[in-house]
């Protein structure tokens, strides 16, 4: 893609910024303590990550999904972890507010969300309602003016710090699957509402993940999210946005990987000669080069379908998702094989990009969803 | 406060490699990038407005059409509008044309506080168009500007930095001042001030909108001319001395002798 001055220009911020402040110690740190740190949040925030494609009237930087891909992917070059950081509010957070948000709750939740004042996840999944989201049977029963909720949510990113949680829960309980699910903008602090405790992750290390439990959280009912009922379609609406993050963020990690590749290859000596120079190396720098290069005109492209609004994007995102998640895997594999053993070790940064790069087939969608999606779009 | 900074957009030297065998810089494939110093600069102006509300901080630069993506830059760090001098009749202008050039958008631009620019661009290295600029409009300057103290009744106190030291300088405004890299660290750009920086009209000026002869500036009016550049010989490698320090001492006054240094 040809891209504009400006993109240009948000590339060029980013790259700076992700290169200049996402430093080894901090990076190291992340890794070990696996703990949120605060202080490059609010770095973040100031330079306007936290609020890339939001509407300015609502705390964010007003600026396009195809800003908010090459800021992810530039960020996840360096840091995929810290791309979640910038992505949260942006998508899964800020995504159902934007869709379905009164203007009172725009203004009171998403505005601290897109100025990253205060922190705001997304809860949809179960321990029985994975890749079948329809499954949630955490429940919402009305009560006055309130909603009574109880359930169990989990592998909810970003929980332990957040300050409100955007919650799916069964309010029909006649119905089954999809139907009958309502959205709630629940505050941590109220009363009935636990957390799990801090899963030990294989990679992403530093963005703490745990389960929310829900014993008798009375939600007013001003904090009903979109109709009641028809949260399900807000929640999918949601991901799509979200398919193109991990895409995005599967792009960065691919770089990084064709990157540290190139300049281990350049550097190895075997048999007497830099091991770039035997074609059983080369050849899969070109195929790592290639697959890179298809992924991101996949990921930029469906940035442009969402910029435009239109109806081929939700399964353009679905397609980047599937292609670029796979991709980056497939290119971890090969920058850890390009290295040999010290591709094993921790000193060496590939390793750490092949733990990160494997939830990126799995978290919002599997591969398998992103086939269903996408084969049911062409067999229905 | 109104304050004006000069800036320039330079070849990315750390990228530039030279040709082995014309001796010549390779600028094929080279990203452009505002010359740091000026982003010092900048930054020193907007530190400024950011403590005087109500201040304005323009950015002036003389370069080709693809400079407007280097002023983009500097609006999007938060400048309130920038101005391109771009006309065919101002290249080739060395330091003593560019000047001219830049004065002559100075004057055009109205009453000012404070021009500053970067100590140098680090394509040419030569540090002088600050001062000539300050000498055409008649103000002070001060170079190397490593701190900004206070501004105060019409004054600026600064710190001038020196080989092994610093002054401190009181000077009347309107004055122009060079920065230097120690003076501060440039603002990252935001992703909302980007979108803004798109929607802003960059004035471009030729030499009549600014009312020079095409005679004096670019090439013609250059005093300076290029007879050839070339990158000097590799040194030799360096000798360490090892041992005890008197032996140090005396293996060292012996290779002085032998140079014919001593």
């Amino acid at each position: 893609m040809i891209f504009s001055e400006k993109h240009q220009l948000i590339r060029k911020l980013v790259r700076d910024f992700a290169e200049k402040e996402f430093t080894q110690e901090l990076l190291d740190e992340l890794e070990e303590t696996g703990e949120f740190n605060w202080e490059i949040h609010r770095k973040m925030a100031a330079a306007g990550f936290m609020g890339t494609k939001i509407p300015r009237e609502y705390g964010g930087q007003g600026s396009d999904y195809l800003s908010y891909a090459i800021m992810i992917e530039e960020l996840a070059r360096i840091s995929p972890v810290l791309s979640i950081y910038a992505n949260t509010s942006n998508s899964l957070g800020g995504g159902p507010l934007l869709f379905a948000g009164t203007e009172e709750q725009l203004k009171k939740y998403l505005i601290p969300a897109a100025t990253g004042e205060k922190i705001l996840v997304f809860a949809l999944t179960e321990p029985g309602a994975g890749s079948d989201a329809g499954g949630v049977t955490t429940t919402a029963i009305p009560d006055g003016d309130y909603f009574v909720l109880n359930g169990r949510k989990t592998f909810i990113s970003g929980a332990p710090m957040a300050d409100y949680c955007i919650i799916f829960a069964r309010t029909d309980l006649t119905q089954k699957g999809s139907r009958g699910i309502s959205a709630f903008i629940v505050d941590m602090k109220l009363p009935g509402v636990s957390l799990g405790k801090d899963e030990d992750k294989m990679g992403i290390r530093g963005y703490p993940t745990c389960d929310v439990i829900l014993e008798d959280v009375r939600v007013h009912k001003s904090d009903l999210l979109g109709e009641l009922n028809r949260g399900f379609q807000n929640a999918m609406k949601t991901l799509d946005g979200g398919r193109l993050g991990v895409a995005a963020q599967s792009c960065g990690i691919g770089q990084a990987c064709l990157d540290e590749a190139v300049k281990y290859a350049k550097e190895r000596k075997q048999f007497g000669r830099r091991i770039a120079d035997f074609q059983g190396i080369s050849f899969m720098i070109a195929d790592m080069a290639a697959e890179l290069a298809a992924a991101k005109e996949l990921t930029y492209n469906a940035a442009v379908l969402k910029d435009m609004n239109s109806k081929d994007a939700p399964v353009a995102c679905s397609i980047a998702k599937y292609y670029a998640s796979e991709m980056c895997n497939r290119l971890a594999y090969k920058a850890v094989q390009i290295h040999g053993g010290y591709g094993y070790i921790k000193d060496y940064r590939v390793e750490r990009l092949y733990r990160d790069a494997r939830i990126m087939t799995i978290y919002e969608g599997t591969s398998q969803v992103q086939q269903m999606v996408i084969s049911a779009s062409l067999l229905k | 406060m109104k304050i004006i900074v000069c800036a320039k957009q330079v070849p990315d030297t750390n990228e530039v490699k030279i040709d082995p065998v014309k001796g010549t810089l390779i600028r094929e494939g080279v990203p452009s990038i505002l010359n740091p110093d000026d982003a010092n600069a900048l930054e020193a102006a907007l530190t400024i407005k950011d403590s005087n509300p109500g201040s304005t901080v323009s950015v002036i630069s003389m370069g080709p059409a693809q400079a407007m993506y280097m002023l983009r830059e500097c609006l999007a760090m938060g400048a309130d509008d920038a101005y391109l001098l771009s006309s065919r009749a101002f290249g080739g202008a060395d330091t003593c044309a560019t000047s001219t050039t830049l004065a002559a958008g100075v004057r055009k631009l109205g009453k000012f506080d404070l021009i500053i620019g970067g100590r140098q661009a680090i394509d040419g290295d030569t540090a002088q168009v600050g001062p000539q600029l300050a000498q055409r409009l008649g103000i002070p300057v001060v170079t190397y500007v490593q701190k900004i103290r206070e501004i105060k009744d019409g004054t600026v106190v600064v710190e001038r930095q020196l080989e092994d030291g610093f002054e401190v300088i009181e000077v009347k405004m309107p004055c122009m001042l060079t920065a230097v890299k120690e003076l501060n660290t440039p603002r990252y750009m935001t992703i909302g001030r980007i979108e803004d920086a798109f929607k802003k009209t960059i004035t471009v000026w030729n030499e009549d909108d600014v009312g020079l002869k095409p005679e004096s500036c670019g090439l013609k009016a250059s005093p300076t001319q290029v007879m050839r550049s070339f990158t000097p010989p590799p040194k030799g490698k360096g000798e360490m001395l090892t041992g005890t320090i008197p032996e140090m001492a005396t293996a060292l006054v012996k290779k002085l002798t032998e140079k014919h240094v001593l």
